[in-house]
């Protein structure tokens, strides 16, 4: 039988002027599942979470959240979607004129009825999940960056979504910090139970970590499928990002060689 | 040429239209904002309190130099008594609006557009956004509504400062009757010159906080592209046409009720 589906995306267009993003885009993403989303740089990985986290309009196509068409939908239940969904930015886009504390009640503060009294509760609770506690009166600029990751976390998952969406979280990390940086997601979506999509474009930690894959090319989805799909998949694309580090070994060894080669700028 | 022309008005008409609505916006989103209190009294302090000494400074100096540059005009005539007027009447219905609010440009209106640039450039503003949370009543509705306060207080504290510099000037140092400073100056401002100045003021506060918010929250927008140099441009933009905008403002309230 077939997951329940907690997001549906089928056939999203999107254009900045004469450059066309997304073309026909689709994405299933089962409820409680850990979805990575990959592709080459400039393919729409990032607009495509931006239009499912309601941020930028799509030009046609539907998105569905929890069985409700969302392009339908008015702004005000919009509202209550991104109520239930959550953004981690890849430059975690804290406030930092807050300190950690405040950074993690402000969602709560904002847009829930909670007494003060529980919004501090649930936003040390959140802060002492992620292992922040003692940090709650240092400014973000005072921590380190994988403090800051922890910290955003916190704020994405201190309104409880159901959906979170990560926007390259791995991005210009060290391969310890890219590890440390997926153990988290893995670890706390097991933890909160939520949703998650990750925008990547580290293949083997992205195939360890998720539950399912999904290959943006050039504005459409060209495979959708377990990370054992993936590994086996024969689609050129597929295969040439699986393969790419193979690849780079044969085309090192040319140069090496004194073979002409041709590069392509992505 | 005409094309061009048209063009420019075209574009010219859409950022009226889309500045309005960006202040429409921001009025409206007050109605639902949480802890709306809070953030105003934070931006309060940022424009009162952090611009209390220039305004304490430029202020005494205005009326310093007005007091030097009055007294030897009306010495010329034999009027010297009338330096209370002189200076009160600059002051209270001119310099004191006009110049408070351009010295608050410069400093609370600059930095909102520098922070609201670099809040867009970090993701900060779409942040808000994707939590559900208006950064319109976030971020803007709490500076204008402190602008609408502000301004008028802080233009209150320059043309009394003001008043005290002419005195200083005209009395303690050229030897004229404070007496008769003051006694002028109690004559001469009427209620509606004082009505004039906070119609001012508060016009003033409106048009330049909104403006300068409206830049930094676009900085994305900027030809400049992003980055620093987007938030530099931003905020070149804010403050320069804020500085215009008062004094065409002003021009304009003083035609209608002079």
């Amino acid at each position: 039988m077939a997951a329940e589906l907690l997001l549906k995306v089928e056939n999203l267009y999107k254009r900045f002027g004469d450059n066309v993003v997304l073309a026909g885009a689709s994405l299933d993403v089962p409820r409680g599942s850990l979805v990575a989303l990959l592709g080459r740089s400039g393919s729409g990985k990032s607009v495509l979470l931006k239009c499912l986290a309601d941020v930028v309009e799509p030009d046609a196509g539907v998105i569905s959240f929890d069985g409700r068409e969302l392009t339908k939908d008015a702004p005000s239940t919009r509202a209550v979607f991104r109520q239930r969904c959550s953004f981690l930015f890849q430059s975690n886009a804290l406030f930092d004129s807050l300190t950690a504390l405040e950074n993690v009640a402000l969602p709560l503060e904002q847009t829930t009825d909670l007494k003060a009294k529980e919004v501090l509760e649930r936003s040390l609770e959140a802060l002492k999940q992620l292992e922040l506690e003692v940090h709650c009166d240092r400014y973000p600029s005072q921590m380190s960056g994988g403090m800051q990751k922890r910290l955003a976390l916190a704020r994405a998952i201190v309104t409880r979504p159901e959906l979170v969406l990560f926007d390259e979280p791995t991005a210009g990390l060290d391969p310890l910090r890219r590890n440390a940086v997926f153990t988290m997601i893995a670890k706390y979506q097991r933890q909160f139970g939520f949703t998650a999509v990750v925008v990547t474009h580290d293949v083997p930690e992205a195939l360890l970590a998720s539950d399912r894959v999904a290959l943006l090319d050039s504005g459409t989805m060209c495979f959708q499928g377990t990370p054992q799909e993936f590994a086996t998949s024969t689609n050129t694309v597929v295969g040439g990002f699986r393969d790419s580090e193979s690849a780079l070994g044969r085309t090192l060894a040319s140069i090496r060689r004194g073979e002409t080669i041709h590069t392509e700028d992505s | 040429m005409v094309h061009r022309a048209g063009k420019l008005t075209l574009s010219l008409v859409q950022a009226l239209g889309d500045f309005a609505i960006f202040t429409g916006l921001a009025f409206q989103s007050a109605l639902g904002s949480r802890k709306l209190g809070r953030r105003v009294v934070r931006a309060m302090f940022e424009q009162g309190v952090r611009c209390l000494p220039v305004i304490l400074i430029v202020g005494m100096f205005t009326g310093l130099v007005l007091g030097l540059q009055g007294y030897y005009v009306l010495n010329r005539f034999g009027s010297e008594s009338l330096l209370g007027t002189l200076v009160s009447l600059s002051i209270v219905r001119e310099l004191g609006p006009v110049l408070a609010a351009l010295m608050l440009v410069g400093q609370a209106g600059s930095a909102l557009a520098a922070e609201l640039g670099i809040q867009r450039n970090t993701e900060q503003i779409a942040a808000l956004d994707t939590m559900g949370v208006s950064s319109h009543a976030y971020l803007v509705t709490p500076r204008l509504i402190a602008a609408l306060l502000v301004f008028p207080m802080q233009t209150a504290l320059f043309c009394c400062v003001g008043l005290w510099g002419g005195s200083v000037s005209g009395s303690l140092l050229l030897g004229l009757e404070p007496g008769i400073y003051w006694s002028a100056v109690e004559r001469s401002v009427a209620m509606p010159d004082v009505r004039e100045c906070m119609m001012k003021a508060v016009t003033f506060g409106l048009l330049t906080i909104s403006l300068c918010a409206y830049h930094g929250f676009n900085a994305h927008r900027s030809k400049a592209g992003s980055g620093a140099r987007a938030v530099s441009a931003s905020t070149t933009r804010a403050v320069v046409q804020s500085s215009i905008i008062v004094l065409a403002a002003d021009y304009v309230i003083t035609s209608f009720l002079i």
